[in-house]
């Protein structure tokens, strides 16, 4: 069989995502918003719901048994995420609701402190790449804001190209944090972040990356990047929605200034006054998500036992498919047709609004996200507006894609 | 079950999306107002020449979906030359069909009844209101104000 040839065992696999089976507007549902959401196994569902039903309690502060059962399974999350990631003994994982909460505990880390203690004092300098979602952008606005800092951005080319010269001219002995995404959620455009880390770090800055749309696929380990955070959520790797992890070097850690205070985070308390624990609790006050934590877990033994790179070479293969199809479209404009990493196209039309096209697309059972996928300035700065975006996951099938080529095909027909 | 083509874009709202009416930018213009819905990208700027209490001349322009454009190029069809206590009923009516709290066959809508199946759409009932929110917007002259039928923004 073609999915065999391409290495994924694809029925197996679809029957452990139940969602699939069913019709929208009578015929089959062909879901290609994975970069927005991917859908969850049986395997993360059933992960979740045996917390719920045989280990549900509060962790860290009971002496029964659910309770060390619950701390046990909390621990043994983060401890299976760090391998997952390929973090080492000078890493931490801090348990975030996903990639926003992530950036925003060390956006917000950095200045909160105020202006005698935080790493951002005035007149320093934050780069943030041009390729960003809201979510690695508005947070360093404010920090900018706050702390007096200037913000920079790191501006791709009229491709949306993102270059490490660039980025050697921004970088001055006052930059003090480079933010930069692993992979651009509306363009698919993946940048040389390996590299422009290094140099970041190399100039004394503390390095983000939002790895939101790349932890489920392969990448360096974490001991082999020059990161000293990393942001990613579990909804966009098989997990949980409301999940996801800040992770970070401790001593990268030890910089932020927490900013949810309360239960959990402190070693003691008086009227007056409180002594903040260790990391990681520190940085993660209050009751946590601990049947999602277990789910994202999950999530990352499902990716590990398919295969990262498995999983890779079939998405790659269907973004090829779906570019070469729409690319023969007239008057359709795919986005990075250069980034053959990607595992989605981003594509507009001459005269066709992406509402218009998503509507009917609909119509015909096929999921996908249209409009400004939280990346304004990026499509502004491309002169392009709004976009239709399909994006893939390991039970996506050649089928589907033909069909959202054939859908997408009629949609301009109609409309032009 | 529904079907878009024949409810959402019948052809009447797909030949006012080619060729809108009342295209362009009006000159001496005495009200004018912007919508725009930042999440979807529709973007219209609504402009009027009000000889006291009627609506003398009107013009748009912008970009969005066919259903923005569409229901923005008929308002100003159904709009030109009336009394401004007349659009600001056929206003009222139009959003009350659309978010269902009246009937389509019991709405004076001429016309514009063929969007009428956009109630059907729900995340698409803000792209036929926007003309009309930054035309109500131009009338009560909130001059420069944009305005938006995004929930959650001005």
């Amino acid at each position: 069989m073609l999915d065999t040839v391409r290495d994924l065992p694809l029925a197996d696999l679809r029957a452990q995502f139940p969602l699939l089976a069913q019709s929208i507007h009578g015929h089959p549902l062909a879901y290609l918003d994975n970069a927005a959401t991917t859908q969850t196994p049986l395997a993360v569902q059933q992960a979740m719901q045996r917390f719920e039903q045989h280990d549900r309690a509060n962790i860290h502060r009971g002496v029964h048994s659910l309770s060390q059962r619950a701390t046990d399974a909390f621990e043994a999350a983060r401890a299976t995420l760090k391998g997952f990631i390929g973090a080492g003994q000078e890493h931490e994982l801090i348990f975030t609701s996903g990639t926003t909460e992530a950036l925003n505990l060390v956006a917000q880390g950095l200045w909160a402190a105020g202006p005698a203690k935080a790493w951002l004092r005035p007149g320093e300098r934050i780069i943030v790449s041009g390729l960003e979602h809201h979510a690695n952008l508005v947070p360093w606005q404010q920090a900018a804001r706050m702390s007096g800092a200037e913000l920079v951005i790191l501006r791709p080319d009229a491709q949306g190209r993102v270059h490490v010269q660039d980025l050697q001219a921004l970088l001055t002995p006052a930059t003090r944090v480079l933010a930069i995404t692993a992979g651009a959620n509306a363009t698919g455009e993946r940048p040389p972040y390996e590299q422009m880390l290094a140099l970041a770090r190399a100039a004394g800055a503390l390095t983000v990356l939002d790895a939101a749309q790349a932890v489920g696929h392969e990448m360096l380990p974490l001991t082999a990047l020059d990161c000293d955070f990393m942001a990613f959520s579990g909804h966009k790797m098989y997990g949980p929605m409301g999940t996801g992890a800040l992770v970070g070097k401790r001593e990268a850690l030890q910089f932020l200034y927490p900013v949810r205070l309360g239960g959990d985070m402190v070693d003691w308390v008086s009227y007056e006054a409180a002594g903040y624990a260790q990391l990681p609790a520190r940085l993660e006050g209050g009751t946590p998500n601990v049947a999602g934590a277990v789910g994202l877990a999950a999530a990352a033994q499902f990716i590990a036992g398919v295969g990262r790179s498995a999983i890779d070479r079939y998405l790659h293969a269907l973004r090829a498919q779906a570019l070469a199809g729409l690319s023969a479209i007239d008057g359709i404009t795919v986005l990075a047709p250069h980034a053959t990493q990607a595992t989605l196209v981003s594509f507009v039309a001459r005269d066709v609004h992406p509402h218009d096209i998503g509507t009917l697309l609909d119509e015909r059972g096929i999921a996908v996200r249209t409009g400004h996928h939280c990346a304004q300035p990026l499509l502004d700065h491309l002169g392009l507006g709004p976009t239709t975006r399909a994006s893939f996951a390991l039970y996506n099938t050649a089928e589907e894609v033909d069909r959202l080529i054939a859908a997408v095909a009629h949609a301009i027909k109609v409309f032009q | 079950m529904n079907n878009a083509e024949n409810d959402l874009y019948q052809e009447v709202v797909l030949e006012h999306k080619r060729a809108p009416r009342n295209f362009g930018t009006l000159e001496h213009a005495t009200h004018q107002a912007q919508g725009t819905n930042p999440s979807c990208g529709d973007r219209v700027a609504v402009q009027l020449r009000l000889d006291g209490e009627r609506v003398a001349d009107i013009r748009f322009t912008g970009q969005g979906c066919a259903i923005c454009m569409a229901s923005t190029s008929m308002m100003t069809e159904a709009v030109k030359g009336r009394e401004l206590a007349a659009a600001q009923a056929l206003q009222q009516h139009f959003r009350a069909v659309l978010t269902g709290e009246e009937e389509p066959e019991d709405a004076p809508l001429g016309k514009l009844v063929s969007l009428a199946g956009v109630r059907q759409y729900p995340s698409r009932i803000k792209c036929a209101l926007l003309g009309w929110h930054a035309l109500m917007h131009a009338i009560a002259d909130n001059d420069g104000q944009t305005v938006s039928t995004e929930e959650g923004r001005p």
